[in-house]
């Protein structure tokens, strides 16, 4: 990953500018804001056993802890990937607490400065905000929303 | 930022737990939760079939200390492909005897993590937590968590009824006025 002190760009920009680690999932690329990565690693035994959290894969052992693996191609793309290349480890916010959880991510992370436009009132709760980069429009995701399990009646909704 | 490494508890406290198979799935249960391990066949005689209680995972009870205990199939609660159960766990402080296919070694932890939030499901009542064991991930399953209140309510009901209707047979009479055998 390319840090954000190597980019080497103007103070005043960099006022406007936040830190968004860029990742790949299938063809498509989102953002998350840096500060709520822990790092990139590969792709590790998942151990699974019975639950009925349908967005939880299973649980990798990462430095001694246990993270839970969480699904989020299926809301973000429609389909499942089965081709992966790594776990991004993300913090999750709940109400209380936060805690780590890795998602499944098919290509190299790249951690850029953008700035981030503000949601519009029609976006998915899982959206919060978007950047523009190499010439694409990018989702910035909201990690915490895009985690909570779908109700099945707002599945059936949407 | 880093994942940072799992703080070492200031005291390691192992606790001995059994890992047993279920569906083919490995689980683990505090040893300390486990009154007895019964085969099923020894149990053939005193289980007494439960029909139209609703709760599919219970087909027996038990009689036990004055108490009944429900025979709670560990392939249906955890919706696994079904085995056949050869052992039951007589679980303490709870009316739930676990039928299991198999022991497969008794251990100690010195770990237990909570259950991720990420878990959502019932889960969160079935399992005590997670532990890593020889780099396997084993879910430490809650004694408390095979039966709910409203299950042991809807299995009393299902007892009750059958006691009724078998009293009801006993005191019947035959046309000819004697008690029916």
């Amino acid at each position: 990953m390319t840090s954000a002190s190597q980019l080497e760009l103007p103070s005043e920009l960099q006022q406007e500018l936040q830190s968004v680690v860029l990742l790949r999932l299938g063809d498509r690329r989102f953002a998350i804001a840096a500060n709520q990565i822990s790092e990139l690693v590969a792709p590790s035994r998942i151990f699974r056993f019975p639950h009925r959290s349908s967005n939880v894969e299973g649980v990798i052992l990462r430095r001694g802890r246990i993270v839970p693996v969480c699904e989020v191609a299926e809301r973000l793309l429609g389909k499942r990937i089965l081709d992966r290349r790594f776990y991004l480890i993300a913090l999750r916010r709940y109400a209380s607490q936060s805690e780590w959880i890795a998602l499944p991510v098919t290509g190299e992370c790249e951690l850029i400065n953008a700035e981030i436009t503000a949601p519009g009132e029609d976006d998915a709760p899982h959206v919060s905000g978007w950047i523009s980069h190499d010439g694409n429009v990018i989702e910035v995701l909201n990690v915490a929303a895009l985690t909570t399990p779908v109700s099945p009646v707002a599945e059936a909704r949407s | 930022m880093r994942l940072a490494p799992r703080p070492k508890p200031a005291a390691l406290k192992s606790e001995q737990i059994i890992l047993f198979r279920v569906g083919g799935a490995l689980f683990a249960i505090s040893s300390a939760s486990v009154q007895e391990v019964k085969s099923v066949d020894s149990l053939a005689g005193a289980a007494a079939e439960i029909k139209n209680s609703g709760i599919k995972k219970v087909r027996h009870a038990l009689e036990r200390d004055d108490q009944t205990l429900f025979v709670v199939n560990g392939t249906m609660h955890f919706s696994l492909p079904l085995t056949p159960g050869t052992l039951v766990f007589i679980l303490y402080e709870t009316r739930t005897a676990l039928l299991i296919d198999r022991i497969e070694k008794m251990t100690s932890m010195t770990h237990l993590q909570a259950l991720p939030s990420a878990f959502s499901g019932p889960e969160r009542l079935w399992y005590r937590g997670l532990t890593a064991l020889d780099q396997t991930v084993v879910p430490v399953v809650s004694p408390d968590g095979f039966l709910t209140a409203d299950e042991l309510f809807l299995l009393d009901a299902a007892v009750a009824e059958k006691s009724a209707l078998q009293n009801a047979a006993a005191n019947a009479l035959t046309p000819q006025g004697e008690p029916a055998k």
